[in-house]
């Protein structure tokens, strides 16, 4: 047999490596579909067999008592607060650690790379009731901040080990010639080093976005009455009917969606070349 | 425009020392080639004059103002990189400006430069396209208009060319040669390439192992090599050396090698009688003879490489291999004798100890030769 286009052997494998993309695809969508199909309909569709699969009876019902139940919204709100605190101070931190391991030989560099893996070594599980106290102490404990603190904790060795690899993709003669055409290191960073890195800091701040949004254990420990999304949600629907899990699912799956596709703008930034 | 001074520069990385105690002067306008192989610390040096490496010992002046401890945006310098280092995420008008833009010029003084920097370079119709959608050799050029729209006093190129292709190459460099001159300005190019040094270079200065061997116009360089090392890393193929001793002879000192011996017409060469020596002579000034005569060395064909303008011979003689530059009809029979003659006027002694330059004391007038 030939390798010509259009032979049995190339139409085969291109048949299969979109068979391939369908499969994954739906692995992943599939559940959502139904989840998000779920928490659009009445109490009785849901527990209606056979399924319908095709929103024929759409309601709002379930979804409009899950929102103004107690406090979905002020939970919602503060976990993308939340979020958004861990995403700056992570990256604000995690990125000059990351730079500085990617630019400089310094001692004890690698005894820092590894440290920085080795925080993940602790499970939370341990750290978290010392950290209440610590926490309690200080007087954040139930505060947005307390919780960004602990989820940055979380989040910054994956940022540091990223954004390193990033900027080691970045030439370092291209921020030298930036510096005989005039910038300080500063400036070189910023107007060379940081634009060039972008996409992959952007990959970074959706994981950082997606820790945060998912992370149930800190949130629960530090707070009491003002629990994130995750949180509340775990503790309001523990034994609610079935319906009311679906909303939940939905709305916690929702924002951290609508950010990946703001953010993924920047994952793709391709300077004058076309994407393929 | 200013001129450059190295005083004394010292740089090591760790236990490695890059730069041993070199000086050199570049006055305004000159254009100065520094040549070695690489690891002879001559980028390194070119760093240390661009502000990119703290040297760790000595002085650098550019326009008589000690810059030692400036950063490289006080220098008044401006670099073309080996991998050209072009923005990849600005167009190419961003790219040629970016200096300017530093430099806070006026908005009308920025687009007339870029653009006349584009002209020099023949880009001006790119100037709205990314880097990722022009060719190499293109990139090569903003590099190049990038560097010279900041009209900067000291221009550093370290291997522009050398990311290039052998045709393209040749292009760029009678392009560069014919822009530097006409920009005038004081320009420092760092090559491992010989062929570049000697054709564009004002002054060439051939480092090694950290320092600089010779500094000398590129004819010198060639002709008159310091010692073994620039004469067999300059020239393509390298000066031929041979291990050679004299002895005293009237007029006609006698140079005994491996292969043969013969008198040469050079009485100042009696001084060398008794020394160890090495004999350097260039392939293009040794002539084959077709038949035995005096004051030749016999010597067997191994190779001939017909190279369309000359053919390239590799002889034997006694011991030693030479390389030969032929006229292109002559085609010996190989593994047949042929018989050298070694002109005397280029031929050059070294110390076979140091392998050092032994200079002849008045430069004799090239006698005819005997018989």
């Amino acid at each position: 047999m030939s390798g010509e286009r259009g032979s049995p052997v190339v139409w085969l494998s291109r048949f299969g490596m979109y068979a391939t993309a369908v499969l994954v695809s739906l692995f992943v969508l599939a559940p959502i579909y139904l989840m998000t199909l779920a928490a659009f309909s009445s109490q009785e569709d849901v527990y209606a067999y056979p399924k319908e699969l095709l929103p024929r009876n759409l309601s709002t019902e379930t979804m409009s008592f899950f929102i103004h139940f107690g406090g979905v919204l002020d939970a919602l709100q503060r976990s993308v607060v939340v979020a958004l605190i861990t995403l700056v101070l992570s990256l604000a931190i995690g990125t000059p650690a990351g730079y500085a391991l990617a630019r400089f030989a310094f001692r004890g560099a690698d005894t820092l790379r590894l440290s920085v893996v080795a925080t993940r070594a602790f499970p939370i599980v341990i750290l978290s009731i010392p950290l209440a106290v610590i926490f309690i102490s200080w007087g954040i404990d139930d505060t947005a901040f307390g919780v960004s603190i602990a989820h940055t904790a979380l989040a910054l060795p994956f940022v540091v080990l990223t954004t390193s690899s990033v900027f080691a993709g970045v030439s370092p003669e291209l921020e030298e010639a930036a510096m005989t055409l005039g910038c300080s290191r500063l400036k070189a960073f910023v107007k060379v080093a940081l634009p060039l890195a972008l996409p992959g800091l952007a990959a970074s701040a959706i994981f950082v976005f997606i820790v945060s949004w998912n992370e149930v254990f800190a949130a629960s420990l530090l707070t009491l009455r003002h629990r994130t999304l995750p949180a509340e949600v775990l503790s309001l629907l523990e034994g609610a009917p079935v319906n009311f899990r679906f909303a939940g699912g939905f709305f916690l799956m929702a924002p951290s969606v609508i950010v990946i596709l703001i953010i993924r703008r920047y994952l793709f930034t391709m300077w004058g070349r076309v994407l393929k | 425009m200013a001129d450059v001074r190295f005083q004394s520069i010292r740089k090591t990385f760790g236990k490695f020392h890059a730069v041993n105690d070199v000086d050199l002067e570049v006055a305004d306008g000159d254009f100065v080639v520094l040549l070695g192989p690489s690891g002879c610390g001559k980028t390194t040096l070119l760093r240390c004059l661009a502000g990119l490496e703290k040297v760790d010992g000595g002085r650098v002046f550019i326009g008589g103002r000690d810059a030692t401890g400036l950063p490289p945006r006080r220098r008044k310098i401006a670099m073309v990189f080996q991998s050209y280092a072009v923005f990849p995420h600005l167009k190419l008008f961003d790219n040629i400006a970016f200096g300017l833009r530093m430099q806070k010029e006026p908005k009308a003084t920025i687009r007339e430069r870029v653009e006349s920097a584009a002209n020099l370079l023949h880009i001006e119709d790119l100037l709205d396209r990314y880097p990722s959608q022009i060719s190499g050799g293109q990139r090569q050029r903003v590099a190049v208009a990038r560097a010279i729209a900041t009209k900067a006093d000291v221009l550093l190129m370290d291997e522009p060319l050398s990311n290039l292709d052998a045709l393209l190459r040749m292009e760029m460099r009678a392009e560069l040669k014919a822009l530097l001159r006409q920009l005038g300005s004081t320009t420092i190019y760092v090559t491992h390439d010989q062929v570049e040094a000697l054709s564009m270079g004002d002054r060439i200065a051939v480092m090694n192992a950290g320092s600089i061997v010779q500094l000398d116009s590129p004819l010198v360089v060639y002709d008159d090599p310091a010692d073994t090392f620039v004469g067999g890393f300059v020239g393509t193929p390298p000066m031929n050396f041979l291990a050679a001793e004299i002895a005293p002879n009237g007029s006609f000192p006698l140079v005994t090698l491996s292969g043969g011996s013969f008198p040469l017409a050079d009485p100042a060469a009696g001084a060398l009688a008794g020394r160890k020596l090495t004999l350097g002579i260039r392939a293009e000034a040794i002539v084959v003879e077709p038949e035995l005569g005096q004051g030749l060395i016999e010597a067997t064909v191994i190779v001939i490489e017909p190279l369309g303008s000359h053919n390239l011979l590799t002889v034997k003689t006694g011991d030693d291999l030479l390389k030969v530059s032929t006229p292109p009809h002559l085609f010996p029979q190989l593994d047949s004798s042929i018989w050298l003659r070694l002109e005397p006027g280029r031929i050059r002694w070294m110390d076979a100890e140091s392998g050092r330059a032994i200079p002849l004391a008045p430069a004799s007038a090239p006698a005819p030769v005997a018989g």
